[in-house]
């Protein structure tokens, strides 16, 4: 019978009436609206302008969309899709076609099914725009765009003042509210993939970041790109500015106009060994995405943090690109020796490598210091370095052209560029007078927030250096572009750390501050709350790992749980609640007589009742009478009750007292 | 297919039943006042239910598999307010409480209205169903209206239990549906079917003579079974080639009708029934005042009063 009921009811198409299609179409354009940072803005009017057209349509004519338009849409859609992307394939083209389909299911949109199937279509795409873009501030919206969705199932159904479309919003609205602990918890605890069911989408996006090939004048959009890298929260006091070098990775071969890792760092050598000579810093990094490998460390990591390489010249590789934010804790030493006993003479070989038939006068430049040092290397080291400060060398991120012989070019006749040229032309100076040198390319500087103490790394503070070993010292870092004197500062933001990259308006910087504050929160607690962090989830109760099988189970029992307590709190809920104050006086007076055993029956009427406590009080029977006699007419001979002779009745209930009942 | 399932279905219906007897709960009639309590209501997802529960495991999937937290929050938020919206659905019946039930009296084949009575907890129970049969019907409970009026289908004539009733309800998202079964021991009276296959045998002043004193002739009819012999009209019958009756001008209101069981000869029982609920309804329609004499020969009337209609309508309908 329920079967025959169901079937029925599916059978019959209820129509969509004016008010859940309204919002229909606003749940629509508000899942276009999420999606429309990354559609072509013409492709996202087109679908807007087609959904309001059919919202005037059906409200204005009652008509239904013509057939030949959705058939129409529906091939065209695609076309336009390939014709601007070039493939359907992928994440932006998705969007695109998933918009598009959902405004062509609107348009087909006549009954309740219909309407519901749009929704759940619509919730989908919402989420899917947050594989775009997964900030606190486009998540929350998102959210908050569950609104309209929630609103249309509720208008499907019956039971709305008709016309007002605000009513509809109010239950998804307190639902949402209300369940958003459920939702943590259901968040915290479903088990997280450790690796891809399937192949996680080509995102397509640039690949932003530090690179690691340098030529000069590779660098310089990062330069002035002001979006966040990495930021890093130190347990202890931030390092002082002259030491914040942010070890990203090392380059070893030079080709003549780039350099590279080259083949020494591949080979399979421990980690050169460290001698920390001061304390060590410990501290915690979230790194924003890179889909690259390498993770950056302050100069230099002791020790390799969970899922990650130390490789042999102290530098941090993931076994996958890192497309997410990643949280890792890392230890450096700030004073050390590294690799100071020896120089393995392979290793010596591929830091004295330079290439053949380049940069001749750079070469010469170097010979004659070597000759004059007589085997003093610092002293060479002090030369290159009086050369940068006094040779007439700007600092300049507008670093014009060079030449195949880019060093010399740079060396001799431009003399303008950035850390790149410099740490370059230093290294190949070194080479060339014979000291064992090599390219470290990562973060310096930063910006530290005074108010939620961590340290903001943008890519702007991209940055290369030089490292040089010296016996008895071992590795030695020496940053040539700290030697150069003048300065063009193009690239206010990115040392003194306007947070945003804005103008100085100094007002907005608390405020800008705190905001990152917030972001920092999201990205650490949020985002980056992956497998690893997941199973450490119950370390507080003793559980070292927790396993997926483990969560599922908490998750189960939790869930299983929540309901039994909702249930029950919807069944404690009293059934009747006095609604006005004669009636409260009422149940008084009836509670009153229920502590002297005088039970009123579920069919009883207060007249009878009262006349029967009466009976059985003989006492009070006067007053019961009064009391009964007053009730009644209190309660039916006037529309509402007196205010001033219901508070007498309260008043007189609550000084009665009856004694026990005399059996 | 669609007949196969139809046969099947209600036998693994009763399968079930069988094995679980809770489920026939609300077969045995109770007496009112009848309270859902948390053991009566029923609760499973409806097909938009079960379709956007797959919706959100697609989701969570997809979320996991990017690793995307922010979608998987935004999943979690989607299914967790999805989800207790089932409790919304469950309250929509909880501690409704069915005070009375009375309907109003009518003739077999029409649908009947049967007035309900909830008592009045002070909230709002919009997007209620009633069923008393296969059609749930809109019946939505406001603060401070405790009353609804839905409609029965009727087919056999006399007491008629009132068929088991199911009350449910989708709100708020049409996700889940709750329901719960009240069989209330109330009895519906229905009268018996009107049969206008005969106009009323005219009037009688009194039993001697009964049709024809002084009346006006006013036409001819067809014969239908249980017309008095005295009343065909055999030269006009032989014209024609099958048999017409006269029909006479009807009474002065002063003179009442009389419907006698007894005339009314050769058809069978619940036809008779029939015509004369019909000629009681007419002649009350018209206030003629009427008689009527049943098969023990009980005289009801002569009165047009609606205490009598009723009267006569409740004889007619109590018939063995």
């Amino acid at each position: 019978m329920i079967w025959r009921r169901s079937r029925a009811g599916i059978r019959e198409a209820v129509p969509l009436a004016a008010l859940p299609f309204s919002l229909l179409c606003a749940t629509v354009l508000c899942t276009l609206a999420a999606h429309a940072p990354h559609l072509p803005p013409w492709f996202t009017a087109v679908l807007a302008a087609i959904i309001a057209a059919r919202w005037w349509q059906r409200r204005r004519h009652h008509r239904r969309a013509s057939a030949w338009l959705r058939i129409a849409l529906l091939i065209a859609i695609p076309g336009v899709v390939l014709a601007v992307y070039g493939t359907p394939f992928g994440r932006d083209p998705g969007a695109a076609i998933v918009c598009g389909l959902l405004v062509v299911k609107l348009l087909e949109s006549e009954h309740a099914r219909d309407a519901r199937m749009a929704v759940g279509f619509a919730c989908f795409i919402l989420m899917s725009a947050l594989l775009f873009d997964q900030s606190l501030a486009f998540t929350i919206m998102v959210g908050l765009l569950l609104l309209p969705p929630l609103a249309t199932l509720r208008a499907l159904e019956s039971g709305l003042p008709p016309g007002r479309w605000l009513p509809a919003f109010k239950t998804g609205g307190v639902l949402l509210a209300a369940s958003l602990p459920a939702a943590l918890l259901g968040f915290m605890l479903i088990p997280r993939l450790a690796t891809p069911l399937w192949g996680a989408p080509d995102n397509g996006v640039a690949h932003t970041g530090i690179s690691d090939r340098m030529a000069p004048g590779d660098l310089h959009t990062l330069l002035t790109d002001s979006a966040v890298a990495m930021r890093i929260g130190f347990d202890g006091l931030p390092p002082p500015e002259d030491q914040r070098y942010f070890r990203g990775m090392v380059l070893w071969h030079f080709d003549g106009s780039a350099w590279t890792r080259g083949p020494a760092s591949r080979r399979a050598w421990p980690p050169a060994p460290v001698e920390a000579r001061g304390p060590v810093t410990r501290y915690s990094v979230t790194l924003e995405p890179s889909h690259r490998h390498w993770l950056f460390a302050l100069d230099v990591p002791v020790a390799a943090p969970e899922g990650t390489t130390l490789l042999p010249d102290r530098t941090l590789q993931a076994s996958r690109p890192i497309d997410h934010t990643l949280h890792y804790r890392v230890e450096s030493a700030a004073r050390y020796h590294l690799g100071a006993s020896t120089l393995d003479p392979r290793l010596r070989a591929a830091a004295l490598q330079l290439p053949a038939g380049y940069d001749p006068r750079t070469r010469e430049l170097a010979a004659g210091w070597r000759e004059r040092a007589a085997g003093n290397d610092l002293a060479i080291i002090r030369d290159a370095l009086e050369m940068y400060h006094n040779g007439g060398f700007v600092y300049d991120l507008d670093a014009p052209p060079l030449g195949r012989n880019s060093i010399d070019d740079f060396l001799f006749d431009t003399k303008i560029g950035f850390c790149e040229h410099y740490a370059s032309s230093f290294t190949f100076l070194m080479r060339a007078a014979g000291i064992p040198a090599r390219v470290v390319v990562g973060y310096q500087g930063g910006y530290w927030n005074p108010v939620a103490h961590y340290l903001l790394v943008r890519q702007s503070n991209a940055h290369s250096w030089t490292e040089v070993w010296l016996a008895g010292r071992g590795w030695v870092r020496i940053d040539p572009t700290a030697a150069v004197s003048k300065v063009i500062m193009a690239q206010a933001g990115s040392d003194t750390g306007l947070p945003l990259g804005g103008g100085d308006i100094s007002w907005w910087l608390p405020w800008q501050n705190r905001f990152d504050i917030v972001n920092r929160w999201w990205g650490q607690t949020v985002v980056g709350f992956d497998a690893l962090r997941q199973s450490r989830l119950f370390r507080p109760f003793g559980i070292e790992h927790a396993t997926a099988q483990m969560l599922g189970i908490t998750l189960a029992v939790i869930v299983f749980l929540a309901l039994s307590a909702g249930a029950l709190l919807a069944s404690l809920r009293p059934r009747t609640r006095p609604r006005d104050a004669l009636a409260a006086a009422q149940s008084r007076l009836q509670g009153k007589l229920l502590r002297c055993g005088i039970v009123r029956g579920a069919a009883e009427g207060p007249s009878d009742f009262y006349t029967r406590a009466a009976r059985a009080l003989p006492p009070e029977a006067e007053t019961l009478r009064a009391l009964a006699g007053e009730y009644a007419c209190l309660r039916y001979a006037f529309p509402e009750p007196p205010p001033e002779r219901t508070r007498a009745f309260a008043r007189r209930v609550r000084s009665f007292h009856p004694g026990r009942v005399v059996k | 297919m669609n007949a196969a399932t139809e046969a099947v279905r209600p036998t693994v219906a009763a399968r079930i039943r069988h094995w679980l007897p809770g489920l026939a709960r609300g077969r045995q009639p109770e007496s009112l006042p009848i309270t859902l309590d948390r053991r009566r209501i029923y609760i499973v997802p409806t097909r938009a239910g079960l379709g956007f529960g797959v919706l959100i495991f697609t989701m969570a999937a997809g979320a996991l598999n990017y690793q995307n937290n922010s979608a998987l929050l935004l999943t979690c938020m989607l299914g967790a307010t999805l989800a207790s919206s089932m409790l919304l659905t469950w309250r929509g019946l909880h501690n409704l409480t069915l005070r009375a039930v009375h309907s109003d009296r009518g003739f077999c084949g029409a649908r009947l209205p049967v007035h309900l009575a909830f008592a009045d907890d002070g909230r709002t129970r919009p997007g209620l169903r009633i069923a008393l049969d296969a059609v749930p019907q809109p019946c939505s409970l406001a603060r401070g209206v405790s009353r609804a009026t839905i409609t029965v289908a009727t087919d056999t004539r006399g007491w008629m239990p009132l068929p088991r009733m199911q009350l449910s309800t989708t709100l708020p998202f049409g996700l889940f549906r709750a329901w719960s079964w009240i069989t209330a021991d109330q009895q519906i009276l229905v009268y018996p079917r009107p049969l206008r296959d005969a106009r009323p045998p005219a009037y009688a002043d009194d039993h001697q003579h009964r049709i024809t004193g002084g009346d006006e002739f006013a036409g001819l009819r067809d014969y239908h079974p249980g017309d008095p012999i005295r009343h065909v009209a055999w030269k006009s019958s032989a014209r024609h080639g099958h048999l017409m009756v006269r029909e006479f001008e009807r009474a002065t209101p002063g003179q009442p009708l009389q419907f006698d069981w007894n005339t009314l000869t050769g058809i069978d029982r619940e036809t008779r029934i029939s015509r004369l609920t019909a000629w009681v309804s007419d002649a009350y329609a018209v206030a003629q005042p009427w008689i009527l004499i049943l098969e023990d020969r009980r005289t009801l009337g002569p009165a047009n009063d609606a205490a009598h209609y009723h009267r006569c309508l409740t004889a007619l309908a109590e018939l063995p």
